[in-house]
């Protein structure tokens, strides 16, 4: 059996920025179990640039985001293994995992730290009707294809979704030379960032349809054409609007799953709204000494708050490791109050928190001219003003943790409230 | 010239031509698509019926209650899975409990071995699940699930095994009457037989009328489907069904033999033999009918959702006999539901209808009943897996996350006898493509296996039909890669 203080589970940005910060925080003995041929993940196929603005105040790409990871993990020694599939982990931190080169393996480990990202939503999942040709590909996919493989997929595309790898994928397809004729959003807003939305569709002419979605796909073997509606305010297409696009492929950029398939072995329990687990202010989850971060955990439009969120999972991983992670003390309950979805972390032990704690959080729809208002038993912690907010984007709130201690308090609200100021 | 020619590589064909291959013949399977399974054999309830549906005294009663106890024994021969989980007929009211009693004694006189009529309370012990309203059941332990694509494949590459050549992408659409027996054209090749058994499902008719003057019609009856999560796999343990309508055995929930949740089908005729696509209105049909069985269902975890079409044959019933205009002309026709666990019933009696005409066949004594075991290394011990990692470095390397499956069974799955050749027929073999990401992750991996294993490029690799290409070609840079080498 082989033996690690922290075992990371994924070599993408999140697992190599938890590694590395865990590895500055005093611990030696770490391993990165990747199951692809090459560290980075999904960075890797992202060869547009825009990652990194926070985090290094440039512009670069996916791969170059993730190479600067990976340099310093591989000058600090961290020991990773590719093409290893994770199969199991137990609560005790049993780790079992298979590669071809060092066959099946059994690690045990102090602390792991999960950070396995996500998936894409499917065609399947959506159930949307019609056939079943060839030609109907994830965003993701896609981006796999021609930016990894050097393959095209089609030459006429129609684009479900709006979110950020749906509008990236179709302005690669055009500089590649396929007609994206359209992207539909059945929401009334978009789901990517506003800037994707401008630099990926408007500038190219590509329409985007909100309140829109595609209620059938036709062809017997590869797509011939899908069929457009409009939707209502309940999202359910409206009859006598449909609309007959044709076209050789439908790719699918309809939102992002965390994958916590292992989580669920291991009994960490998952909150449905985000679909990852439940951690605390140390990024640890219900089962002691195992962290989450990353995509695993919810799903980040930045990779750099991704990278923010992993270092603290590392760091903490390292404290766990060290016996420095304490479960006593106050201990308070994040609650997502009127038009927040949900807030990261679910709680704060506040022994474990120096100054600040960063709490994240999405909200459930488009909101124009609102506070954000942190509470406790009607008391008001915080207030930020905000002029517009959009569930496509993540919010971060600062809270100084002087404001909560020694106040008895057993819960903090965050809800939105208009702005009457305005 | 063959001996026998056996037109259509379904569930039916597949079983009759294995079963032939115990004699000393000559047997050609000739089948229209890419791959063997790829018609109504890949789309149904993928239930091994216990029997008592049918009405006594036709060929679906007769067939069923022969063939349901006859898949333990070719499933271990085969080496394919087989569950025995039984099933329950619902009942709401009153009126459902004279059908289930009306099903039961059908089932009697069927001679359905160890039903039972169970009380509402007994049902919810046995599936906490189901609604509350639920008065009673028709309990029937030897319903069984099976994966009849899984069934076929393994069928067929058993009959190559012992001698029989599989001929596919070769849809026959002419066949000519000779002093020898029949001349069959097909796209690819003219094939001479002796006899030919026609077992082309949806299109039996036609081939039918090719030889003899029309007697029966063969409609196409669609059903539509969910597949939900593994996750949601046990949540019933046995098969539900609804008490039966004029159009069938009705909307069902049951965990499939991979471990998913199967609901459905509805079932609506149609005139169009290859409208397989999956419509709004219908999918909400069997959405709205499964509730009636549990409100509880999880639709959230909806992984996929398909189409398949029933041979709906005119006369009402199996048509399993000689064509009286043709002799040595085998009509194995409107195999509809029970199909699936009549065929080994089926398979044998043609055989025996053959041996009539023919004056008897030589038996093989060299025929191999056991088909090699296809490695599913997710069902093996840890040990085990560790083993075969040693032995076999491509065990080590999961292309498929989500059901966990390797290099190494990929490969087998291309290299064995009736190989896959293209992404669906891997999907099918071993199931990357199957799970909750639909082959998101997977599909790139498993296209560079097969271009691989069959020595082409990897935009060469189509999805199922020759037509269902997935790649376009290189990109720009792509190019530039290739021609640096």
């Amino acid at each position: 059996m082989l033996s690690y203080d922290i075992v990371v589970i994924g070599g993408g940005p999140a697992g190599l920025a938890a590694a590395i910060q865990a590895k500055k925080s005093g611990i030696d003995s770490i391993l990165i179990l990747e199951r692809d041929r090459e560290l980075g993940g999904i960075l890797n196929q992202c060869i547009h640039n825009g990652f990194g603005i926070h985090e290094f105040k440039e512009e670069l790409t996916g791969p170059e985001y993730a190479d600067r990871f990976i340099k310093e993990l591989i000058n600090m020694n961290i020991d990773y293994k590719l093409n290893t599939m994770v199969l199991d982990i137990s609560k005790d931190k049993i780790v079992k995992a298979i590669n071809s080169k060092d066959g099946f393996m059994i690690i045990k480990a102090k602390a792991i730290i999960l950070a396995m990202g996500c998936r894409e939503r499917t065609r399947g999942a959506l159930a949307i009707p019609g056939t079943r040709p060839s030609g109907v590909f994830t965003a993701g996919t896609a981006q796999r294809f021609i930016n990894m493989e050097g393959y095209m997929i089609g030459k006429k595309v129609f684009i479900l979704g709006s979110g950020d790898i749906g509008l990236i994928m179709a302005r690669r397809l055009t500089l590649e030379g396929a007609q994206v004729i359209g992207v539909a959003e059945i929401m009334a807003y978009p789901g990517g960032l506003a800037r994707n939305i401008m630099q990926c569709l408007r500038d190219y002419d590509i329409p985007l349809m909100l309140s829109h979605t595609v209620t059938e796909i036709r062809g017997k073997d590869r797509v011939e054409g899908v069929v457009v509606s409009k939707v209502d305010e309940n999202r359910k297409p409206i009859p006598g609007t449909e609309k007959y696009f044709e076209c050789d492929t439908l790719l699918l950029s309809v939102g992002l799953i965390p994958e916590n398939e292992l989580s669920k072995k291991a009994d960490i329990e998952l909150n449905p709204v985000t679909g990852g687990p439940i951690v605390n202010e140390s990024m640890e989850t219900t089962v002691s000494g195992i962290f989450a971060c990353g995509n695993v955990l919810h799903v980040h439009d930045l990779v750099d708050y991704v990278t923010e969120e992993s270092r603290r999972a590392g760091e903490n991983a390292a404290k766990y490791v060290k016996g420095k992670l304490y479960d006593s003390g106050e201990i308070i309950k994040t609650i997502p109050g009127k038009g927040i979805r949900y807030i990261v972390p679910y709680i704060i032990r506040l022994e474990n928190v120096r100054d600040f704690v960063n709490l994240f959080m999405r909200v459930d729809d488009v909101y124009k001219d609102v506070k954000m208002i942190v509470s406790s038993n009607n008391i008001t912690i915080k207030e930020l003003k905000k002029r517009r907010l959009v569930p496509s984007e993540m919010e971060k709130i600062t809270i100084n943790v002087n404001q909560l201690r020694g106040k008895g308090l057993s819960d903090i609200t965050i809800r939105l409230e208009e702005d009457a100021d305005i | 010239m063959y001996d026998i020619a056996v037109i259509g590589a379904g569930i039916i064909g597949t079983f009759i031509a294995r079963e032939l291959s115990k004699y000393k013949l000559n047997i050609i399977l000739i089948e229209k698509n890419n791959d063997v399974a790829d018609g109504t054999t890949k789309a149904n309830s993928a239930i091994v019926h216990a029997g008592y549906d049918a009405k006594p005294g036709t060929n679906m009663a007769k067939f069923n209650s022969k063939g349901n106890p006859m898949f333990d024994k070719i499933c271990e021969e085969l080496d394919v899975e087989f569950k025995r989980v039984g099933s329950l007929v619902i009942a709401f009211n009153d009126e459902d409990m004279n059908t289930i009693k009306e099903l039961y004694d059908r089932g009697l006189k069927n001679g359905i071995p160890k039903m039972e009529i169970i009380s509402g309370q007994r049902v919810r012990e046995m599936e906490p699940n189901l609604n509350s309203d639920i008065v009673g059941a028709l309990y029937a332990p030897t319903c069984g699930i099976i994966g009849p694509w899984e069934l076929a494949i393994a069928l067929a590459e058993n009959a190559v095994e012992n001698g029989v050549e599989l001929l596919l992408n070769s849809e026959v659409y002419n066949i000519d009457k000779t002093d020898f027996g029949y001349r069959i054209f097909t796209k690819r090749k003219v094939i001479d037989a002796e006899y030919v058994v026609n077992c082309a499902g949806l299109y039996a008719d036609e081939i039918n009328n090719m030889v003899a003057s029309p007697y029966f019609k063969i409609k196409p009856r669609r059903g539509q489907y969910f597949i939900l999560d593994k996750s949601a796999g046990s949540f019933v343990n046995r098969v539900i069904f609804q008490c039966p309508t004029k159009l069938g055995k009705g909307v069902l929930v049951a965990p499939t033999i991979h471990g998913n949740l199967i609901i459905g089908p509805d079932a609506e005729d149609l005139d169009d033999k290859e409208r397989l696509d999956t419509t709004a209105d219908r999918l909400q049909y069997v959405r709205k009918t499964a509730m009636k069985t549990s409100k509880n269902i999880p639709f959230k975890k909806v992984i996929t959702t398909f189409a398949g079409l029933r041979a709906e044959p005119s006369t009402g019933d199996f048509i399993v006999e000689e064509s009286k205009e043709a002799r040595g002309f085998i009509n194995v026709a409107g195999i509809k539901s029970p199909g699936l666990t009549a065929s080994p019933a089926i398979a044998e009696y043609v055989v025996e209808l053959l041996k009539d005409i023919n004056g008897g066949f030589k038996i093989k004594e060299d025929f191999n009943p056991i088909r090699k075991r296809m490695i599913r290394f997710d069902k093996l011990s840890d040990e085990e897996k560790a083993e075969l990692i040693k032995k076999d470095s491509r065990f080590g390397r999961i292309i498929c996350r989500c059901e966990n499956i390797t290099e190494g069974e990929i490969v087998d799955a291309i290299r064995r006898k009736v190989g896959a050749t293209t992404v669906d027929g891997i999907k099918k073999r071993v199931r990357p493509g199957m799970g909750r990401c639909q082959g998101g992750f997977c599909s790139p991996r498993v296209m560079e296996i097969l271009a691989r294993e069959l020595g082409t490029d990897v935009s060469e690799i189509v999805k199922d039909s020759p037509s269902s290409y997935v790649l376009v070609g290189r990109t720009n840079k792509g190019l530039e890669k290739n021609l640096r080498g």
